[in-house]
């Protein structure tokens, strides 16, 4: 009985604090251990930290330029995000590492990303450095023969960190760039409502 | 005795072409997704229709030293592409090669594709005879940036 009663206070509570539960369209990574850092090449060949960006929200996808679809898609939906929040972006930084640096050769790599947006950051590493990086993210990568080519299996998620460099969410393929604009003004929103 | 062979030729030509159209397939805004230089391989989309149930088994092109029909699935937000044997055409129904599910995959091209192209295409199905028959496509280069949602076009602005 007096939990009972102590639950609806504390749901009293909650909903005249105004902090209600967010609902986010993405898949809620806030806390997790992992997804902390990267050290990578940009095209021009300067080392890059994750660290670096503190201060601005980043969406962060693995991708790579012979892929079909779902790359150039995912980075569209990136740089629409980018320009349906205008202003509230806050300098929101696009970043794509390559899980097949074999073939994307910085030159290709830098080329690729400006047709997205002239502020992607394209990253690289050699081997051992995308494998570990893959694994810090939690991202799959496996190359597949096909013909006499071959194609890159991998985690088609948009990850997206908050200002303070914390991993906060997923963002699947399926979602619409409005989806994603809507996971980011929520995160994005000022937290003290005093 | 010149325009008399003239037009003999045109009329040939012109069998010839009907010939090789006898594939029942409607072929409907066909595109390929546009390259940056040192890129090596693109997807074409486009909606195909037949009159009676066939397949695409193959594909080929001029700008491309290797052509293969891609299914693209997402199986645990883990994107794969693979290669498969064909694309069942059933009698009357479109069937949609966009983001998502099909597409043509152009490997080891021979150039860049620039917005604008017009990407020769041969589609090649097989009826349930097993004969087979082919069709000339033009598909046009939409920007590398361009959606592959639907058939229509949705370009950034
Ligand atoms: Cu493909």
């Amino acid at each position: 009985m007096t939990m009972l009663r102590n639950l609806l206070l504390l749901c009293l509570g909650l909903i005249l604090a105004g902090c209600d539960r967010p609902h986010w369209n993405g898949v809620n990574m806030s806390g997790v251990s992992w997804g902390r850092e990267f050290r990578l090449q940009d095209t021009s060949g300067r080392e890059r930290t994750l660290a670096e960006f503190r201060g601005r929200p980043v969406m962060l996808f693995f991708g790579f330029v012979q892929c079909a679809e779902v790359c150039p898609t995912s980075l569209l939906r990136a740089a629409e995000v980018k320009k349906q929040l205008g202003a509230d972006g806050k300098g929101l930084q696009i970043i794509l590492i390559t899980v097949d640096p074999e073939r994307d050769t910085p030159d290709l790599l830098r080329d690729y990303a400006a047709v997205f947006d002239p502020e992607l950051v394209a990253l690289r590493g050699d081997e051992a450095a995308t494998r570990k990086t893959a694994d810090e993210f939690r991202v799959y990568y496996q190359k597949v023969p096909t013909g006499d080519s071959y194609t890159v299996d991998h985690t088609a998620l948009t990850y997206v960190f908050d200002a303070d460099g914390n991993l906060r969410l997923g963002e699947p393929h399926n979602l619409t760039a409005e989806q994603v604009t809507q996971d980011l003004r929520q995160l994005l929103k000022p937290k003290a409502d005093t | 005795m010149n325009r008399l062979l003239i037009a003999g030729l045109m009329l040939l030509a012109t069998t010839a072409a009907q010939a090789q159209n006898t594939a029942p397939v409607t072929v409907k805004d066909a595109w390929v997704r546009a390259t940056v230089p040192a890129q090596k391989a693109t997807g074409a989309f486009m909606q195909l229709t037949s009159t009676e149930g066939t397949r695409l088994v193959g594909a080929s092109s001029s700008a491309a030293g290797t052509v293969e029909i891609h299914e693209m699935a997402m199986v645990d937000n883990v994107m794969k592409m693979r290669a498969v044997p064909g694309i069942d055409l059933p009698a009357g129904k479109t069937v949609e090669l966009k983001s998502g599910g099909y597409h043509v995959m152009l490997l080891a091209l021979k150039g860049q594709v620039r917005e604008g192209d017009s990407v020769p295409l041969t589609l090649v199905f097989e009826g349930k005879d097993k004969k087979r028959q082919s069709i000339e496509v033009k598909a046009a280069a939409r920007p590398l940036n361009a959606s592959a949602k639907g058939g229509e076009m949705k370009g950034p602005h």
